[in-house]
């Protein structure tokens, strides 16, 4: 049978399409600004109004990978044309790359902090998705004296704003040797998501009927070969939604990140906004840094779109 | 072959005792059905032989060996789930491999395994699907084919075809049993439906609040039941039981199913098999079918009238008032035309069953 429409519901229906629109257009033009940014030439970042049409250039990325200083004075005609194209970018800007004593370039913080950006989201959310699916699965299989105790608890840990206990984290970290290390980071992000990962893994494993396991165990299967070759693949919508809500806090965490780490360990978010280039800010080079920080999220949520719309949806509604 | 033995098994949910002192043995071979309310022990029993509930007291053996102590993955048994528990992320060819895939058998041997299965249940065509896009009753043939793959020592089954419809559990009956004798393999099949457990079973197993009341052929079970509860569950419709008082009258003695009623003839002897018994009371039970139903006076029929009337096409069940009670008989369809009309009836001595009230155990006479 056709769809027939009524009028008003095709009026209803273009309406909706316009506030879509409209809230899209909303959500997208920070993203859209930063982009445009960080292709912009610096004398155009910051012109009212804001200049929409413009040549994009690359420079603002050259100048985030590359140590530079300001020019003294200008260079002179032969030294800009031995340059190289890049170089002659950073000449344009009013200043030049920072060379060692064999004339090769070094690089700039940035590169090494979005290494240390990845490493740290990676492996806490590793960590806290694994730990937290087993001890979901412990919680929701078996019978566990005090159950509810022990999962307010570990719900409670969240219920303090994290930066209170900044000051003290600081002080234990400091004692420990773990300010300024990865592994200070890793741990201190994974005791914060391991709350959350097991809440929403608990919801997800309770929805996987007990007797799937129980059909794999008289089929001649160990609990542990069952928990693998049954439990995980039917979770897995489940881990790879809590995984990308785990991978966004650790990428996107800042204020412990600029407190524990200072050089080694530095990840991304502290450090984009201290490159204000020398003299005044160059917010070219923050754009770059803040669009190319951008990149792992985008990828990792669209490649786990599917399991991430169904993930919602499926841990919202609980019976 | 394989031969399995319950020899005391007790269990407690928590203070809760939901297996008492059970035992039970299982001939190789046999197709046993536990039949009872939901509720009773039945699905508990067979998980705890399929190692899926621990018991707190006494043995069960597989071939002589006790397993109560052994995994659920060390018995070599086999299970299908009411809810048939088909794993969503593996097609239907991948479902029934997996318990050979626990065996490490070699990919060829899998192969030949599952296709072989998959033509005894005719679901070779459904192989590269996942079971959510199989139907109810193909399914439940996946999930047989997992069990019967392995080649267990025994199928355990629970209600498995409790989740189709009327029409598909018919033909799903028929094909289990067609199955089982053609495999035959030890098997104990759940079920709270007594026209499942008579049409499947070698034995009949019924069990009430975790108490094992009677185990025999369907037969047995029908025609002898050796409690009150075991006649009343089996059987449809239910037979009919009233306490019953007897008055001896020279000739003949009067049992009168209704103190309201003109009393049925039953013969003499009746008062020297009873002798003494039914100090506790005296129950009558008598199956549709055993009242008998006349629509001339004849001898030794009394006059009642027809009050419902069921029409279930082969037959009638006839609800006809005797005193205040009511006495159900199975007729002929059409055979009383309308309610309100009389008719006469009498019981047949020989489809008599008694009891003693107070303690439900059948005094065990035939007449």
């Amino acid at each position: 049978m056709a769809a027939v429409k009524t009028t008003s519901e095709v009026t209803l229906n273009r309406l909706a399409v316009v506030a879509v629109l409209i809230i899209t257009i909303i959500f997208l033009a920070p993203i859209y600004w930063i982009t445009a940014t960080a292709f912009k030439p610096r004398n155009l970042a910051t012109t009212i109004p804001p200049t929409v049409v413009f040549e994009p250039e690359i420079s603002p990325f050259v100048k985030l990978f590359l140590r530079r200083s300001q020019l003294r004075e200008q260079p002179t005609a032969e030294e800009y044309a031995e340059a190289p194209w890049w170089e002659r970018l950073v000449f344009d800007g009013g200043e030049k790359i920072v060379r060692d004593g064999k004339g090769n370039v070094q690089l700039s913080g940035y590169p090494s902090r979005f290494m240390n950006s990845l490493i740290v989201a990676i492996s806490s959310t590793v960590l806290a998705v694994g730990m937290g699916t087993l001890t979901a699965y412990g919680f929701s299989r078996f019978k566990v004296a005090g159950e509810q105790d022990w999962l307010f608890f570990i719900l409670s840990t969240r219920m303090l704003p994290p930066v209170v206990v900044a000051i003290p984290m600081f002080l234990m970290y400091r004692w420990f040797g773990l300010n300024d290390t990865h592994l200070g980071l890793i741990i201190l992000y994974t005791a914060f998501n391991l709350s959350f990962s097991v809440w929403l893994m608990k919801g997800f494993i309770d929805e996987i009927p007990k007797e799937y396991e129980e059909a794999a165990l008289v089929d001649g299967y160990t609990r542990m070969e069952a928990f693998f070759k049954i439990v995980l693949p039917e979770a897995a919508t489940g881990i790879a939604a809590t995984a990308v809500f785990c991978f966004l806090i650790a990428w996107n965490e800042y204020a412990f990140a600029l407190i524990m780490t200072r050089r080694d360990a530095q990840t991304a978010p502290p450090f984009i906004p201290s490159q204000v280039g020398s003299g005044l800010p160059d917010w070219t080079v923050i754009a770059a840094g803040t669009f190319l920080f951008l990149i792992p999220v985008a990828i990792f949520t669209f490649l786990l779109r599917n399991h991430l719309l169904r993930g919602m949806s499926f841990g919202a509604i609980r019976k | 072959m394989t031969h399995i033995e319950l020899r005391g098994v007790q269990k407690w949910f928590g203070s809760v005792q939901v297996i008492k002192d059970m035992n039970l043995e299982i001939a190789g071979n046999e197709f046993i059905v536990m039949l009872g309310q939901s509720g009773c022990g039945k699905t508990t029993t067979l998980r705890a032989v399929a190692g899926l509930e621990t018991i707190d007291e006494g043995d069960i053996l597989i071939d002589g060996k006790p397993v109560q102590h052994l995994k659920a993955s060390d018995r070599d048994i086999a299970m299908v789930f009411q809810s048939f528990s088909l794993y969503p992320h593996m097609t239907v060819y991948e479902n029934v491999a997996f318990p050979l895939r626990a065996t490490g058998m070699s990919r060829a041997d899998i192969d030949t395994s599952v296709r072989e299965v998959a033509r005894v249940l005719r679901i070779t065509d459904l192989l590269d699907r996942k079971p959510s896009a199989l139907s109810g009753g193909d399914m439940q043939r996946v999930a047989i084919g997992r069990a019967l793959v392995r080649k267990p020592k025994a199928m355990l089954m629970d209600e498995p075809i409790g989740a189709l419809d009327a029409k598909l559990r018919e033909q799903m009956r028929a094909e289990i049993k067609r199955l089982h004798m053609k495999q035959g393999s030890t098997t104990i099949y759940v079920t709270h439906d007594q026209v499942e457990a008579m049409s499947l079973a070698d034995r009949i197993v019924i069990m009430h609040e975790g108490v094992l009341q009677q185990v025999g052929t369907p037969d047995e079970v029908y025609a002898r039941p050796q409690s009150l509860f075991v006649a009343q569950f089996v059987g449809s419709p239910v037979m009919n039981v009233s306490e019953a008082t007897l008055k001896d009258e020279g000739g003949a003695v009067r049992v009168h199913y209704d103190p309201g009623d003109a009393g049925f003839e039953f013969p003499r002897e009746l008062l020297g098999k009873l002798n003494g018994h039914g100090a506790g009371g005296l129950s009558l039970g008598i199956r549709p079918e055993g009242v008998l139903v006349s629509r001339e006076p004849q001898a030794g029929y009394v006059p009642v009238e027809a009050h419902i009337i069921e029409p279930l096409g082969s037959h009638d069940i006839v609800d006809l008032k005797v005193g205040e009670g009511m006495l159900r008989a199975r007729t002929p369809a059409g055979f009383v035309p309308r309610p309100g009309e009389v008719v006469h009836a009498r019981i047949d001595p020989a489809q008599a069953h008694f009891f003693d009230t107070g303690s439900g155990k059948s005094l065990g006479i035939r007449l």
